[in-house]
């Protein structure tokens, strides 16, 4: 040992020291050491990173120069990769140096609030898979599917640069100043920083917001299932497996849970396979057969139920099975990918980049692209996983870039792997199945006549390939399947079949593919109704306390009742929209989202500014700003547009117009009833694009004044106030990243040396 | 040769496995002793089948979201 751990700790570029266990090796590499790695350039490393940017850079012009009939698939991967590389290599560092500058000397929660349950200190790779799997679920499998009628490269360009300069560092800053905080929620955050506005703002908000991303999650499991037999006997068959998974783990073999997921996923296999078999049947095929509103009924009911039973009844085994399937389903996809590597022939730029009266979604590409890919490049949800779960169990507070900022990263590659599956299908087909049946006229011919009348480049589609591509993935129809899910499956179908199992293998391959999304979405209704309950029943019991009692039934009861009718209006509302529910309710989902971003990224900047680092702000301003001109534009498009085809109320006063006519039909809706359908839905879509917006303003305008407030006091000299937990030496060491580095690999030998027992202090509590 | 090669294989399924189990949070309770033991608690800790139910239910009363 070199030097006593006073000296060995100098030189810091943290304020302040911190007296650590002189007994103890240091619980962190040396800083000098630190800089020394960092700031060496030998020449193998200057060469690595000259082939990475260079195959970054020629798969970059691969997709954006060169004007070729098709572009391969695998220069999506090189491209997205290499970017990846290179902004965590280089831009995450540089925020961690000037913004988030994390010191290894101090515990984290996990050390100084270890509990043996909540807060416990977790391999820092296992962590990645557990904080990955719980940001990356259907969203970003869904937004780029829709928005690759723009064509690719827009999607490519935001879901790639967007999550390097915003969406990572999003959830890198609000996992690392959670974790600061004692694992803190953003809304407790959102309050302690912003104040009672700022942070009351903030908790109606993201009320709001979750009930609209349940309700648009579950409409596109609605979409899926509508008319399928099949999905609907595979993905219904999930309650029971779950229900069987939970009476195992509780009565039977208690903590058993490979052994579980295991039997689940063989069982999951067999109900997709069953499903099949059960659609071909003359009974089976009436039994499933279920319209979209029969379906969004029994979802409602579903939820309701969920949210009230025992978590380990439902909620704990799905959520093994989701975790199980989704680290396996990105292995496939990627492997598939790589292997395959399909030809994509859709236009970097498609004819509708330049029009707003896109079938699939409305709008013009921008702002409406960028909110219509939330997940994968920016998304406000994850700023609740990143102050929930995930700051409890981090071990360094330096191995929150590798966890915060890398786990964002891997969501991204997920998004670019379904934008290629989507669009490695035929664009006569993606246009089939994503526009609204008011628009395709619901059969095979229609569509074929209607995609053909686009006058899409390269596109003549015919009624026996819609035919022969329902027939081949098992279903009786794919016209208008809208929601994304579907195409997604489809693609994915498209992908694997030449990888495993021919034609044949068609139907399971897209069977399983919307199994899983469904399977994601379900875990996210329930998990998000229970969580809104809560947050619902904490804000009443400010007025009346007995709901602060989470164990009081009717509280709950109630409570849960009124979150799911919340988010089951919406779903009703777009399943019996006359003009096709996904392309108009979609971009709400994505505003929702992006508030929420811009919510949790205007809380990250105020206490950015109050930690006194004014020079980088601009790193979180930055995305914070554009997050906030995306959706506050796309909100005032949508609450102001002329265009009815984009602005609600526009909407609204055309049909309200065509009614007071005494019309019988006008545009898409084919009766009075349709009629008044529209100028209801749109009334209440256009009032929640108000009040969202106005909230998110509210906490935007109250993070910037306490950003000022805490430039003008920095100014004067006065002291602010710190929110931190204060700071607790930490008795453990851990490598920051995947791999360790030299130095730390002697440091944690050293580590190795020392008896278990002394390394960690006990509490005695 | 060919002896080294299974172990190596085997190894290596075992450490994925092992990172697989963590990342479903299959190791809770066996983290979940460790953490009491180094502690120092003077009373016996749950037995496993005590934990995974408290572990559940203390879940009924503190949801954690799930991501879209």
């Amino acid at each position: 040992m070199a030097g006593a751990p006073d000296e060995r700790n100098s030189g810091s570029r943290a304020e302040g020291g911190l007296a650590t266990d002189p007994d103890l090796p240091p619980p962190a590499v040396d800083e000098a050491r630190l800089e020394a790695e960092d700031r060496k350039w030998t020449p193998a490393k200057i060469a690595l990173w000259a082939a990475i940017a260079l195959m970054g850079g020629v798969a970059w012009f691969m997709l954006a120069i060169i004007r070729g009939e098709t572009v391969n698939a695998i220069w999506f991967v090189f491209a997205s990769v290499c970017t990846y590389l290179i902004g965590y290599r280089f831009y995450s560092k540089v925020i961690e140096r000037y913004i988030t500058k994390p010191d290894d000397r101090r515990a984290t929660p996990a050390e100084y609030k270890a509990d043996g349950k909540d807060y416990v200190r977790t391999d820092r790779n296992v962590l990645f898979g557990h904080h990955f799997a719980a940001i990356a679920g259907a969203g970003p499998l869904v937004g780029p599917v829709i928005a690759a009628q723009m064509g690719y490269l827009p999607g490519t360009i935001w879901i790639i640069v967007g999550v390097v300069f915003a969406g990572a560092v999003q959830d890198y800053l609000v996992l690392f100043f959670s974790m600061r905080r004692g694992g803190r929620s953003l809304g407790q955050m959102a309050r302690e920083e912003l104040g009672v506005i700022g942070g009351t703002a903030a908790l109606i908000a993201t009320l709001l917001i979750m009930v609209i991303i349940v309700a648009i999650l579950a409409l596109v499991v609605v979409n899926a299932l509508g008319e399928s037999p099949w999905g609907v006997f595979s993905v219904g068959m999930t309650i029971p497996i779950a229900l069987f998974m939970g009476v195992y783990l509780r009565y039977l073999r208690p903590g058993k849970v490979m052994e579980v997921s295991i039997i689940g996923f063989v069982l999951l296999m067999a109900a997709i396979i069953g499903g099949g078999l059960v659609a071909q049947t003359e009974w089976g095929a009436t039994v499933f057969h279920l319209d979209k509103v029969t379906i969004a009924w029994g979802l409602i009911m579903y939820g309701f139920i969920a949210a009230i039973l025992p978590v380990w009844l439902l909620l704990a085994p799905r959520d093994y099975l989701s975790t199980f399937m989704k680290i396996g389903v990105i292995v496939m996809l990627a492997l598939a990918i790589i292997v395959v590597r399909p030809e994509v022939n859709v236009p970097a730029f498609s004819e509708f980049a330049g029009r707003e009266n896109g079938p699939v979604f409305s709008g013009a590409l921008f702002p409406f692209l960028f909110v219509t890919i939330a997940c994968g490049a920016l998304s406000g949800f994850h700023a609740l996983i990143s102050s929930g779960t995930t700051p409890k169990l981090v071990e360094k507070e330096r191995q929150t870039r590798y966890i915060g900022f890398g786990g964002m990263l891997m969501e991204s590659f997920v998004a670019i792997m379904a934008l290629v599956a989507a669009i490695s299908i035929d664009r006569g087909l993606y246009f089939a199945m994503n526009a609204p049946a008011a628009l395709t006229g619901g059969t095979v011919e229609t569509a074929a006549t209607w995609v053909n009348s686009l006058g899409l480049a390269g596109v003549n589609i015919s009624p026996d390939l819609l035919s022969e591509t329902a027939r081949n993935v098992g279903e009786q129809s794919i016209v208008s399947r809208t929601g994304g899910a579907p195409t997604l499956a489809v693609g994915l179908a498209h992908i694997m079949h030449q990888f495993v199992g021919g034609t044949a293998m068609m139907g399971f391959w897209y069977h399983f593919a919307i199994m899983f999304e469904a399977l994601f979405i379900l875990t996210a209704v329930d998990a998000g109704t229970r969580v809104a309950r809560f947050m619902l029943q904490d804000s009443i019991g400010n007025f009346v306390p007995k709901f602060k009692e989470a164990s009081w039934r009717p509280g709950a009861w109630l409570c849960t009742a009124i979150m799911v009718l919340a988010w089951g209006a919406v779903l009703l509302m777009g399943v019996t929209d006359p003009l096709g529910g996904i392309n108009t309710l979609f971009p709400l989902f994505g505003i929702a989202n992006q508030l929420l971003a811009a919510i949790a990224l205007a809380v990250c900047l105020a206490i950015v500014a109050k930690r006194g680092t004014f020079k980088y702000l601009w790193m979180v301003a930055l995305p914070l700003a554009f997050a906030a001109v995306v959706t506050i534009t796309a909100s005032y498009q949508k609450i102001f547009s002329s265009t009815p085809a984009v602005g609600y109320f526009a909407n609204n006063a055309a049909f309200s117009k065509a009614l007071a006519d005494g019309k019988k039909e006008f545009g898409t809706a084919k009766s009075v009833a349709a009629m008044e359908a529209v100028v209801r839905n749109t009334a209440i879509q256009g009032w929640l694009s108000v009040i969202f917006v106005v909230l998110s303003i509210i906490v935007i305008a109250t993070a910037v004044l306490a950003t000022a407030k805490a430039f003008r006091d920095r100014a004067a000299g006065t002291a602010t106030t710190d929110n931190e937990d204060p700071a607790v030496p930490s008795r453990v060491f851990a490598p920051a990243g995947l791999a360790p580095t030299t130095a730390e690999r002697e440091l944690a030998a050293e580590w190795g040396n020392v008896p278990a027992d002394a390394r960690v202090e006990r509490a005695g509590h | 040769m060919t002896s080294t090669g299974i172990a190596l294989v085997a190894s290596g399924f075992r450490g994925f496995a092992r990172h697989l189990g963590g990342v479903m949070g299959a190791d809770a309770y066996a983290k979940y002793l460790e953490h009491h033991r180094s502690a120092g608690h003077q009373e016996a800790p749950m037995s496993e089948r005590e934990f995974w139910r408290d572990r559940t239910d203390r879940q009924d009363t503190n949801p954690q979201g799930r991501c879209c």
